[in-house]
């Protein structure tokens, strides 16, 4: 077994060339992950801090706009719901004063149609009166030929005569006015 | 390659003895000189600790993210470990985060180190010679009594740490030294002594189970050659109990250190 120049084995006495190697070795690789590596993952802890603290923020944040956001949108329903019943009260009163209106019109219609009627009737009436009244001249002419004839016969026999002539008459007119209806 | 591995080979040479941690040089011509004992599988093991570990956090560490990936993921949770359940723990946040990349280099190398204890092939820890602990040992005394003495000063640190608070006077003649002793000289021997004594006995362990596997072997009678199968078993079941041992000890170290620092740091009772 081939053993240092320091005699003893490497196992309670150390051997300076290890001790040298150790501390290099280690300072080495201490240099490297403490400049290098350590530092970076520091900054990548703060980094993700961050990162969980900002998101936690503009959560916040969002909720705060979507509560905003909200509150806007019940505020126009209402507005709309408002809206809508102010249309819907126009429109009934729309519908009111339509109805009212034709009802009107149906009105002067229907009076336009009963005045038309009268007319109408009016009309037959002067012209069956007129007619009438030249079939009364006609009459009254026969009756005076017939009086005139029966002259002679005495005042009784005229008032007779002109009883007898009115009743015909009035016989003669009730059937006429039924037959021109 | 090692001589153990030799005496495994010869299956003689039982038990193994201290020989067994005595390495040749790979270059035998250096033997006298300077550079004796510099290039042996124990060296080359300690320079392979560094340049897996140098190139696995740089390349694990090349673009980190904050949604870090699974090796990214690996390299911080090494440091985070340390940083967060020993430095920071012990030293507080600010003190913590900054004496974390020494311990957390510390542990690391350490613990890679107490690996090759159970590294088929080399199957030994360059921390069972007492040179390796020892320097991290003495760095670490170095480092708990600078702080200490750049926080306090250096007769101020000494009273603080001779001095147990509350002790009443007629006691401390007593306990100065004592405490001195214990809390100045001592300190880095316990930490470099038990590092070492954990991966010696380590080692010494499981030759015992190999080795004793090839003379149970060579044994005439058939029954003792049979149990040659246990001896080699146990070697296994302690290569898994090494395991264990390993990652404690590089973990007391760091811890052990912390606290060395941590009662440098202390203000003033």
């Amino acid at each position: 077994m081939i053993q240092a120049a320091e005699g003893g084995s490497g196992i309670l006495f150390p051997i300076w060339q290890e001790i040298v190697i150790g501390a290099v070795a280690f300072g080495l690789l201490c240099f490297v992950l403490a400049k290098f590596v350590f530092p970076r993952m520091e900054k990548t802890f703060e980094a993700r801090v961050d990162a969980i603290e900002g998101g936690i923020e503009r959560a916040e944040r969002a909720q705060e706009e979507a509560n905003q956001t909200l509150e806007e949108y019940r505020r126009k329903l209402a507005s709309a719901q408002d809206e809508a019943a102010a249309i819907r009260d126009e429109a009934r009163a729309d519908a009111v004063a339509a109805k009212e209106e034709i009802l009107v019109s149906a009105r002067e219609e229907a009076n336009r149609i009963i005045a038309a009627g009268h007319a109408n009737v009016e009309a037959s009436r002067q012209q069956l009166i007129r007619e009438l009244r030249g079939e009364v001249g006609n009459l009254a002419v026969d009756l005076a030929g017939k009086i005139i004839g029966q002259r002679l016969a005495g005042e009784a026999a005229t008032e007779q005569t002109v009883d007898q002539f009115l009743a015909q008459l009035s016989d003669d007119s009730a059937s006429e006015a039924s037959g021109a209806r | 390659m090692t001589d153990s591995a030799q005496v495994l080979a010869a299956g003689s040479h039982f038990p193994p003895g201290i020989d067994s941690f005595n390495f040749r040089d790979w270059f035998t011509g250096l033997s006298d000189t300077a550079l004796a004992n510099v290039f042996t599988t124990l060296t080359f093991s300690v320079w392979l600790s560094v340049a897996i570990l140098i190139v696995f956090f740089l390349w694990a560490y090349r673009k980190p993210q904050i949604v870090p990936t699974k090796r990214q993921w690996l390299a911080e949770s090494a440091y985070g470990f340390i940083r967060n359940s020993v430095s920071i723990d012990l030293l507080g946040k600010q003190a913590g985060v900054r004496f974390a990349p020494y311990l957390t280099t510390m542990f690391l190398f350490i613990l890679v180190m107490n690996f090759w204890a159970v590294v088929p092939g080399v199957q030994i820890s360059p921390n069972s010679h007492i040179a390796f602990p020892a320097t991290m040992g003495i760095i670490a005394w170095l480092v708990y009594n600078w702080v200490g003495i750049k926080k306090h000063g250096f007769v101020r640190y000494l009273k603080i740490t001779c001095i147990p608070p509350g002790s009443p006077v007629f006691i401390l003649p007593l306990l100065i030294p004592l405490e001195f002793l214990q809390n100045i000289l001592l300190r880095p021997v316990t930490l470099a002594l038990r590092l070492f004594a954990n991966m010696f006995a380590g080692h010494l362990i499981l030759l015992v189970f190999t080795l004793g596997g090839f003379v149970l072997l060579n044994s005439e009678n058939l029954f003792i050659q049979s149990v040659s199968v246990l001896s080699w078993a146990l070697t296994i079941a302690m290569t898994f109990f090494e395991l264990i041992v390993i990652v404690l000890q590089a973990y007391v170290f760091t811890l052990l250190t912390g606290m060395y620092i941590q009662g440098s740091l202390v203000d003033e009772h």
